[in-house]
């Protein structure tokens, strides 16, 4: 017993500030490549190297459409080696949940040259592009109202709907002492019934989507979801075939997507508080100008498409 | 007599003249092609004489190009450093092959998937039932090559899963998940129970089936060590590794000695921050949560090496086939040892605490017992498989990376409870410390370009991921695709270990039970 104690006691507090205090990032965490689309000379040798389609192109006429999909992307950093102009830098940036799906989505717009390089940047966008199938929440503001009733405290029920278990490991370390949920008021606990939020994983598999519904029924209302991962927004590297449907809003509404593969604790703790409302999109809590580099890159240049 | 390799084998046919691509020599692996009604007495020979392990059997559809399909049989013994892979050739008009499980237990599982993913039907196997197809699946073979991946299924229609009846007086049955009430992956469980004890646990896996092995078949080469890396997210660097090094072996590619050591670090690393998170979960299961606030913590540890050595938590993203993607500097191969110095001093604090705790021992010891002969029967590896008796090491036994010469010491007990699945990942963090200590890392070259692949080559890879061995098996076809991935994850051989580990056990230790084997479900549904 004493032992133990003493253990403790010099092992002292490991708990980290965030999100009241910046999160101690390793120098060398592969985050979210930022896209120069102005410097961007060429979009094929990126498009050819990501395992999963996120930087993905359609041609017509003498120009190119360059989409690219935050919520496909599972870092691995290809595209920014294939890519030789520099238009593409991977950044540590982690904070990337979103409230909508299509949020996640930048679009670029070039003519081209002769040899099928980019001439001119006609046009960028967000979210222009959104992926078919999202099923519209019929409650709107709901996070709103789940911040009123609950007054900041959040039960979590997670539901692995398919998952490698990659993101299972970091949503269990956030129980740890080194990010400790409880902390902020948010528990996971062992039964729908008891949960405010669903913090779902995927890709949904044919065989979980019935086992998902019904725990998605079994959560009182007002309830939020979180899809979590490349695979949980859009089914990631598996995509969709006989035995999966996709992404979590194939099957449930989803309020908030957290991309990553899988997402960092420091992230999934950025979607979920965004996701009750305890603070809106795009603002870091820890107001730190190189954590919002991609919300701003990403902000619509010309016209925007919301 | 006719030698193979050390495996002695009266073969009682003419050798088929093994033709070019298919008898690739990489020195790995032995290759032999036999009718099937000669399987069963060769396999029983092989165990009987040199004591082989039977680690895997898998089927390949070759309708399209040879009117056929084939099985294939992995042989293991600890002597020879390579795989013996028996080929039975099973014509498409009569899709019969004849069951090995009744005398090898250990295949049972993996010849009913042959029966739902080929439709090739197990003679003489004593429980045909679907294993990895719902009973509520359509009638389809996915894996058949006239099958198309964006197959739409229609609903599912009728009872997800029937289970074999346990009636008795005073006889409950207890249905667990799939949504189980921590973070776990999803599975079902059927208890029948008499009062506390478990009399009989049915399990229905494969929740998290999501087409792997047929996806690979689709992808691009370059992108198939991505997908591998999803196959069990807390293996994803044993993965990883096991696709690049089957993909270099088919490609006749040498990776640089520089990216083998890196490899085998990063390996390393994988074990000891799953087998430390175990420990402290296997703590928590028993009420002993202080352990695990620090078992978490030093996990934590790991976490942050990793994503200085690779920039991902749990290593993804760093191996490519021909060698790693980046290097290391100085100041990464000097914080290393540093960081490993003061996790191992944490760690031996860790495990003396659980040590001097009278009432977690008393919990631990004697609980789940699996005994030698069934984990041999079973065909149980890794960690179960050593805290059985069971003396496999594919680091030891087939070595692979930076292995060859490092005489890797493999902890083995007897007794088969929680407490020596305990022990066992308790003595391999200090082996896998001394291992990475023994590396000398420096810079130099660490990736070598890989040339198009030829079609047809056939390539077995073994890694022994931190659970256990891993398999991989390639055929690659042209184009740079591959035209079968074969997958075997631990986790697959060892789930019936856990069946019988739990017998006579009383419900609430089931977790931890469950806990000290930590299958994967996603490495075993695919």
């Amino acid at each position: 017993m004493f032992k133990i104690l003493n253990n403790t006691l010099r092992t002292g507090i490991v708990t980290i500030g965030y999100p009241d205090a910046p999160a101690v990032v390793s120098e060398r965490f592969r985050g979210a490549p930022q896209f120069d689309f102005e410097r961007w000379r060429d979009a094929r040798a990126a498009a050819e190297a990501c395992p999963t389609e996120a930087i993905s192109i359609v041609e017509s006429d003498n120009s190119r459409r360059v989409t690219v999909d935050y919520g496909l992307c599972i870092f691995c950093g290809q595209c920014a080696e294939a890519n030789t102009d520099g238009a593409i830098q991977i950044t540590r940036q982690f904070e990337l949940a979103t409230n909508e799906r299509r949020d996640l989505v930048l679009t670029g717009e070039y003519s081209l040259n002769s040899d099928g390089s980019h001439n001119q940047l006609k046009d960028v966008q967000r979210g222009l592009a959104a992926p078919e199938g999202n099923i519209e929440r019929l409650e709107q503001k709901v996070s709103e109202r789940i911040n009123q009733v609950l007054g900041g405290s959040l039960a979590i029920r997670e539901v692995d709907a398919g998952s490698c278990n990659g993101c299972e490991l970091e949503i269990s370390a956030l129980s740890n002492p080194i990010y400790d949920l409880e902390r902020l008021g948010i528990h996971f606990v062992a039964s729908p019934r008891h949960a405010d939020m669903l913090l779902v994983t995927g890709p949904v598999t044919r065989n979980m989507e019935l086992a998902l519904w019904k725990t998605y029924q079994a959560t009182a209302d007002p309830k939020v979801v979180v899809a979590v991962g490349a695979c949980g927004i859009s089914g990631g590297i598996f995509g969709r075939n006989y035995a999966t449907v996709g992404g979590v809003n194939e099957v449930v509404p989803v309020d908030v997507y957290i991309p990553g593969c899988p997402p960092r604790p420091e992230a999934l703790l950025y979607g979920i508080l965004l996701a009750v409302g305890r603070f809106k999109q795009n603002q870091s809590p820890t107001s730190r100008p190189e954590m919002n580099s991609v919300a701003q890159a990403s902000q619509p240049q010309k016209g925007g498409g919301e | 007599m006719t030698q193979f390799g050390s495996y002695a084998l009266e073969v009682p046919e003419p050798l088929e003249a093994s033709p070019d691509p298919w008898a690739a020599e990489s020195g790995r692996e032995i290759y032999l092609d036999l009718s099937d009604s000669n399987i069963p007495p060769v396999a029983a020979y092989l165990i009987r004489r040199f004591s082989a392990r039977l680690a895997a059997v898998f089927a390949e559809d070759r309708c399209a190009q040879e009117g056929r399909f084939y099985n294939y049989y992995v042989f293991e013994h600890p002597a020879d450093p390579r795989y013996l892979l028996v080929r039975a050739p099973i014509p498409a008009a009569s899709p019969v092959f004849p069951s090995l499980a009744a005398p090898i237990p250990a295949v049972n599982w993996q010849e009913r998937e042959i029966q739902d993913w080929f439709g090739l039907t197990a003679k003489g196997h004593p429980n045909p039932r679907r294993v990895a197809l719902h009973d509520n699946w359509p009638d389809v073979h996915p894996m058949r090559k006239d099958f198309a991946i964006e197959t739409v299924l229609p609903p599912f229609v009728g009872i997800q899963h029937v289970y074999r009846p346990t009636l008795g007086e005073g006889v409950f049955q207890i249905p667990v998940g799939p949504v189980h009430a921590g973070i776990i992956e999803p599975g079902h469980f059927n208890f029948a129970v008499a009062g506390e004890p478990i009399l009989y646990l049915q399990l229905r896996m494969f929740y998290t089936h999501k087409a792997i092995e047929k996806r690979f078949e689709q992808l691009p080469l370059s992108r198939g060590v991505f997908l591998a890396e999803s196959i069990s997210g807390d293996s994803s660097f044993s993965h990883g590794v096991a696709f690049c090094q089957a993909i270099e072996t088919a490609a006749g590619v040498v990776i640089p000695r520089l990216a083998q050591r890196m490899r085998t670090v990063l390996l390393e690393l994988e074990r000891v921050y799953n087998h430390v998170a175990d420990i402290g979960a296997i703590a928590t299961d028993v009420g002993f949560v202080v352990a695990n606030a620090h078992a978490s913590r030093l996990r934590e540890m790991i976490f942050s090496l990793n994503e200085d050595l690779t920039g991902n938590r749990l290593l993804r993203g760093m191996v490519c086939p021909g060698g790693v993607r980046r290097d290391w500097n100085r100041d990464q191969i000097e914080n290393l040892p540093r960081t490993l110095l003061t996790f191992e001093r944490e760690c031996k604090e860790l495990m003396a605490i659980i040590e001097s705790s009278d009432s977690t021992r008393d919990r631990l010891e004697r609980t789940g017992i699996l005994s030698p002969d069934k984990a041999r029967d079973l065909g149980i590896v890794g960690v179960a498989g050593r805290a059985s008796g069971v003396d496999r090491d594919v680091r030891r036994d087939h070595p692979y990376a930076a292995y060859d010469g490092m005489s890797v010491t493999a902890p083995v007990y007897q007794e088969g409870d929680v407490l020596r699945r305990v022990m066992v990942r308790a003595d391999e963090i200090t082996e896998s410390l001394r291992l990475i200590r023994a590396i000398e890392l420096s810079s130099g070259e660490f990736r070598v370009p890989l040339p198009p692949l030829p079609a047809d080559r056939c390539a077995l890879s073994a890694v022994e991921g931190w659970r256990g061995e891993i398999l991989h098996w390639i055929r690659t076809g042209s184009q740079n695709r591959l035209e079968r991935c074969k997958i075997k994850d631990p986790s697959l051989n060892n789930w019936p270990g856990l069946v019988e580990a739990v017998q006579g056990n009383i419900v609430p230790d089931f977790p931890v039970i469950n806990k000290s084997f930590n299958l994967s479900y996603s490495g075993t549904d695919r």
